[in-house]
């Protein structure tokens, strides 16, 4: 197995090439307004520094959110596109459990909850169990609302320590155990998800309140 | 290969999804995804739906024109894509894709502007566009008049709407009168049995000392809503055929009598119409018979190639490696506001100094 995975849900653009085992190669950078100049050179070089032909890779794995829109679909549309003219297969995996997946392998143990930044106040989150499985979520909601683990994790529960008291790192999702997530499911014969992002709100739209006169009324 | 090159052309500034291979100055195929019905019920173009549109179309579309073009994407010379102007989180999407299948098939990037690519189109219509060429742009997002000496490199503009695009003017002017969106198209239909003299609509800045080659079409927009509405405050049939015609009249009389103006101004013998209001019947029918006046050989591509596309994208990216310019590099940006004076963006530090000079 040699995959290339990459995120920009959150405001880390990061990538990895993992042979199946191990992290060979891992980039990161926190840059919320530039997903788009700075993937592609990502990738480019997380390769280079891993010395893998990007046609040895055996599949793609990409974080499909949740996580604010724009960035978000940088990431998506680099990995249809490259899996398509590579001819791979595209590994979509929930950013939260990626997340979690860190988190774990850094030492958390017991259920807790990620919560990531979804701007406009609220928070993308889920929770896991003591097995690390996910139980809840993902979903996008106002902290106020929420009544998560007694631990967390996430810039979201960072953001907002009244509702995630003593939450702690990571703060964003970084590509090494996102590709490490992959590869373990991968190899335990469990599915990924679809290359398609998790939005879970519906676009933005107003539909004009009919035609306004121009004349005085 | 080097006279002939062939390339794909992606573009995705608005609300369709397009993707277009050329060879030279031959459209082999041009391939479209529209996320028009999604916005009609919204009376225009919402951002988020369309980006969302472009990220589900943007492998289906591609694989659509190589089966079309019976081509393999190992065979391409270059992979073109709007990079601006247009809505930026939909640049992005194609920007994005560019970036992948250029990096994924070792091809050389080309990020050019969509204004050019509106007029570099034409080549595929009518063969390699003479230096110079007039060109004036009308659609939903644009109305221009641009000169252009080397299409790859030098496109100036010599005027612009300050308000409202014209597409923009149909649009209003459709739901003013409760025809849709969007309003290109049915306003025409509409005009067609109407009397373009019936009323007498403003014409834009038009006046002796109003700037040349500018345009304006919210006056007249505001015009037609008072005049429509007049007419319904007094219980009178609104005379749907009539307004359209009339507006529509208003609309191409100012639009060619500029460009014929420029062009004869600038000693070009050339003009092109490019833009989705190009495939207006009137304007199409005006530019001709002013054109044939003034002894100015009109340009227009055909309707489908006059809209947002990925040929035009392609045909320009073509006449890029055709005249070896510089390719972008992978750090390329989707620049909303990009200037026309830009054609394409080779790096960074060029792009900043043109906003720049645009500034000062
Ligand atoms: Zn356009």
């Amino acid at each position: 197995m040699l995959l290339l995975a990459f995120d920009t849900a959150t405001p880390a653009v990061t990538a990895a090439v993992h042979d199946g085992t191990t992290v060979l190669a891992e980039t990161f950078q926190v840059d919320a307004r530039r997903h788009g100049e700075l993937l592609l050179p990502a990738v480019d070089q997380v390769l280079r520094t891993a010395g893998v032909d990007k046609h040895r890779l055996t599949g793609i794995a990409v974080g499909v959110g949740p996580g604010p829109y724009t960035g978000l679909r940088v990431g998506l549309v680099t990995a249809a596109a490259l899996g398509h003219a590579l001819g791979l297969p595209v590994y979509g995996v929930c950013t939260l459990d990626a997340i979690a997946h860190q988190a774990r392998t850094e030492g958390l143990t017991g259920p807790f909850t990620v919560a990531t930044d979804a701007r406009r106040k609220e928070v993308y989150w889920a929770s896991y169990d003591a097995s690390g499985a996910r139980v809840e979520g993902p979903a996008v909601d106002r902290p106020a609302e929420l009544s998560p683990e007694q631990r967390s994790v996430g810039a979201g529960a960072l953001l907002y320590p009244e509702t995630f008291p003593g939450a702690h790192a990571p703060e964003h999702v970084s590509a090494g155990a996102l590709a490490d997530f992959a590869a373990t499911e991968l190899a335990a014969g469990r599915e990924l998800l679809p290359c398609v992002p998790l939005y879970l709100r519906r676009p933005d739209a107003q539909v004009p309140v009919g035609y306004k006169a121009v004349l005085p009324a | 290969m080097a006279d002939e090159p062939l390339v794909l052309g992606i573009e995705t500034s608005c609300d369709e999804t397009g993707v277009g291979i050329v060879r030279g100055t031959t459209l082999l195929a041009d391939a479209v995804a529209s996320s028009v019905n999604d916005h009609a019920r919204f009376g225009g173009v919402v951002p988020e739906i369309a980006s969302r549109a472009h990220l589900e179309a943007m492998v289906p579309t591609i694989q659509r024109a190589l089966d079309t073009a019976g081509i393999k994407a190992a065979d391409l010379d270059g992979i073109a894509v709007t990079a601006g102007p247009g809505l930026a989180g939909a640049l992005l999407v194609g920007v994005s894709a560019a970036k992948a299948y250029a990096w994924a098939l070792d091809k050389p990037l080309y990020g050019v502007n969509h204004l050019a690519s509106h007029i570099c189109v034409d080549q595929l219509e009518h063969g390699r566009l003479p230096q110079p060429t007039m060109a004036l742009l009308v659609s939903g997002g644009h109305s221009s008049l641009l000169l252009s000496e080397d299409i790859t490199t030098d496109v100036r503009p010599l005027g612009a709407t300050i308000d409202d695009a014209a597409g923009e003017a149909f649009d209003k002017v459709a739901r003013v009168l409760g025809l849709g969106f969007p309003g290109g198209p049915v306003v025409d239909r509409r005009a067609r049995e109407g009397d373009p003299k019936a009323i007498a609509f403003p014409r834009g800045l038009s006046g002796a000392k109003d700037p040349e080659y500018d345009f304006s079409f919210s006056g007249l927009k505001t015009a037609v809503a008072r005049w429509v509405e007049a007419k319904r405050r007094a219980g009178e049939e609104v005379p749907i055929a009539d307004v359209a015609a009339s507006f529509q009249e208003a609309v191409t009389d100012v639009l060619t009598r500029k460009a014929v103006k420029a062009c004869k101004a600038n000693g070009v013998d050339h003009l092109m119409i490019g833009g989705g209001v190009a495939a207006n019947s009137r304007l199409r029918e005006m530019a001709q018979q002013r054109c044939d006046k003034a002894g100015i050989v009109l340009r227009v591509p055909r309707p489908g190639l006059c809209t947002d596309n990925g040929a035009m994208v392609a045909a320009l990216g073509a006449e890029m490696v055709w005249r070896d310019r510089a390719p972008s590099s992978f750090d390329l940006s989707a620049d909303s506001s990009l200037p026309v004076t830009e054609v394409s963006v080779p790096h960074t530090d060029l792009h900043s100094a043109a906003h720049e000079a645009l500034r000062s």
